[in-house]
């Protein structure tokens, strides 16, 4: 039973550089929390402030209620999983995993059945032998997780453990890790740049952004109603169209109701409907460029108007379209944000 | 090369030979002479087959020694110099590993001047500082001692330098996996960084103890009694130039077992030393 607070936690390095500037958030206990964000965000501070290997520069972390900024990373009871691994390189697989719990004093017996049991649980056994060199980054992936569960901690933390990992690999790990933790019911903290993972792993997603967090809340939650420009731009693939319309409207696009004043429109890929009745709420006229088809869906690439701002419409199936060609795409009201481009919040 | 040519071959090989030939024929001599008696050297007349006084000549070498010159067995040398480039070689690498640990590891005030200091003692090797590293070692009463013999020479800017440069290779994430995992900062060192530097150390062992065995200036003036000279120093004495007769047949037998270590510990070594100097992959 355990879980994570960080009240207004900052982060201010030498030299003035503020990486984390504010932050709290909640983790409730056996939760899967993503943070997410473009590199320089903040969230591997973040994720290092929790482990203990940064120092808070303000704020309170607090692990199963108890205030952990002067404790020790070993004392916090947590267990991390790096990018690299980090799995001791001349230790065996067997004694990678029980390094930390031998440091601790457990008895030798119970060391054994652990290491035993999270070997079977990752599909380790038949390499508790072998040295890291001898595995490949798969393997090592798992003895690296298998170290983290042995020890039983409160929280897992994970910094961007499938970085480097091949595509293939990447998207079976992450079944896995989302099995695993729903298992063994352990609070997770997990960093990563990569918005599928995140949508994917998520039960609490926090968007990051320039050492503050934009929006916190169920993944599609996000998806559905991001509350910032940077939000609706980061979660979604193909990224999220958002256009400028200045106050009197724009050619080629014509929008029923919308909020007064110059405003950030926004609208998916995937809300973008090519054969529109007249009853929708935006229609918008598109020359379309470039086409991805990527089988199950086509990627149509084009400006709004042939002049205007580019846009994406993703088309179920095959297309028909080439280059050139003039496409009417329309999307019901429900599908449209707003946004105010000055503060960057959605507007209604 | 891909190509194979059989004269493209033969060339390097011959140089190769003809080298090694230059290299081996001076040795070959001097063990030559350590198995013919004394006279037949100083006639001259020397044949270049070994002689019939092999173990006759070895045996009094190691266990009696020259009867005038340095009134000591040899083998007592051998032990002196064997205990001396031991004590040289283990303590430069103790001393070297946990000052490259404190230099790369630890954020104490002036750490880049330390390790400047200790950079810029590779310009003072033992020759420059002889006189009052003499006087401080007179002063603590340590001539004539393996104490004296050792401990000056220890500190070692080469092993520093060379355990920091690797250290500065083993990835950051390993230290904090042991923090995670409960491991000090000792625990760390003698867990992790010196499992990892193993075959470094064992590089620097070679290089250290052929130079401690090889030390000469530094036990001829430190040492005084017989029974604490060392081979290099036994080799010295035992070429007589005045008065009396060079026993040649011990001296090179001498020689001979004085280049017996350091082959002995290279050959040993060969591939961890290699792998030492060479490995990047961690």
């Amino acid at each position: 039973m355990s879980d994570v607070r960080l009240d207004s936690v900052r982060k201010v390095y030498a030299g003035g550089v503020e990486a984390v500037n504010g932050v709290s958030l909640e983790i409730a206990d056996g939760q899967f929390c993503v943070l997410v964000g473009p590199s320089g965000c903040g969230k591997s501070t973040l994720l290092r402030m929790v482990a203990g290997l940064e120092t808070i520069s303000g704020g309170t972390c607090a692990i199963d209620g108890r205030v952990v900024n002067e404790i020790e990373p070993a004392e916090r009871d947590i267990a991390m999983v790096f990018q690299n691994y980090a799995l001791y390189p001349h230790m065996s697989v067997y004694d990678n995993m029980a390094y930390g719990l031998r440091n601790r004093g457990t008895p030798k017996e119970e060391i054994d059945a652990r290491v035993k049991e999270a070997a079977r649980i990752l599909e380790v056994e038949p390499f508790l032998q072998r040295k890291p060199k001898a595995l490949s980054g798969g393997q090592r992936q798992r003895v690296a997780m298998g170290r983290a569960i042995v020890r039983k901690p409160k929280v897992f933390l994970f910094d961007e453990p499938l970085s480097n990992l091949d595509a293939k690999l990447r998207i079976q790990m992450r079944v896995e890790i989302r099995k695993l933790q729903r298992a063994l019911k352990t609070t997770s903290i997990y960093v990563t740049h990569d918005q599928l993972e995140a949508m994917t792993l998520a039960d609490q997603l926090v968007v990051m952004n320039k050492g503050q967090v934009e929006q916190a809340g169920a993944p599609l939650e996000l998806y559905e109603k991001p509350q910032t420009i940077f939000v609706a731009g980061f979660i979604g693939a193909p990224p999220m169209n958002l256009i400028t319309v200045p106050d009197g409207g724009m050619p080629g696009l014509t929008l029923r109701q919308r909020p007064a004043g110059v405003v950030v429109l926004g609208v998916r890929p995937e809300h973008l409907y090519e054969d529109g009745s007249d009853s929708s709420e935006l229609a918008i006229d598109i020359v379309v460029s470039a086409v991805e088809a990527v089988g199950a869906e086509t990627y149509l690439y084009g400006a709004l108007n042939g002049d205007g701002p580019e846009l994406i419409v993703r088309v179920p199936g095959r297309a028909a379209h080439a280059p050139g060609q003039r496409l009417k795409a329309t999307a019901a009201a429900a599908q449209l944000h707003f946004f105010n481009p000055e503060t960057g919040r959605r507007i209604g | 090369m891909v190509e194979r040519r059989r004269l493209l071959d033969f060339v390097p090989h011959l140089v190769l030979m003809l080298g090694i030939a230059i290299v081996a024929f001076p040795v070959y001599v001097a063990f030559v002479a350590s198995t013919w008696d004394a006279a037949t050297i100083s006639n001259g007349q020397m044949p270049l087959r070994p002689g019939p006084h092999f173990l006759e000549n070895y045996y009094r070498t190691i266990f009696i020694g020259t009867s005038s010159s340095t009134r000591e067995p040899v083998g007592t040398m051998m032990l002196n110099s064997l205990i001396m480039a031991i004590c040289i070689a283990l303590g430069k690498i103790a001393i070297s590993l946990i000052s490259a640990f404190a230099v790369v590891y630890f954020r104490f005030p002036f750490r880049m001047a330390a390790f400047w200091i200790i950079f810029m003692t590779l310009m003072l090797p033992v020759e420059v500082r002889i006189f009052p590293t003499y006087k401080i070692v007179a002063d603590l009463r340590l001539l004539d001692t393996f104490a004296g013999l050792t401990i000056p020479l220890i500190a070692s800017a080469t092993a520093t330098l060379l355990f920091r440069q690797f250290f500065m290779t083993v990835p950051d994430e390993l230290v904090e996996a042991s923090k995670i995992d409960g491991a000090g900062p000792m625990k760390f060192f003698f867990d992790t960084l010196v499992p990892l530097s193993i075959t470094s150390v064992a590089a620097m062992f070679v290089v250290q103890f052929i130079y401690g065995w090889n030390q000469y200036l530094w036990p001829l003036l430190i040492t005084t009694k017989d029974n604490m000279q060392t081979i290099v120093i036994g080799i010295k004495k035992m070429i007589v130039t005045q008065d009396a007769l060079t026993e040649w047949q011990l001296a090179m037998a001498t020689a001979i077992l004085a280049m017996l270590p350091p082959v002995i510990v290279v050959v040993v070594m060969q591939k961890l030393f290699v792998k030492g100097l060479v490995e990047t992959e961690k």
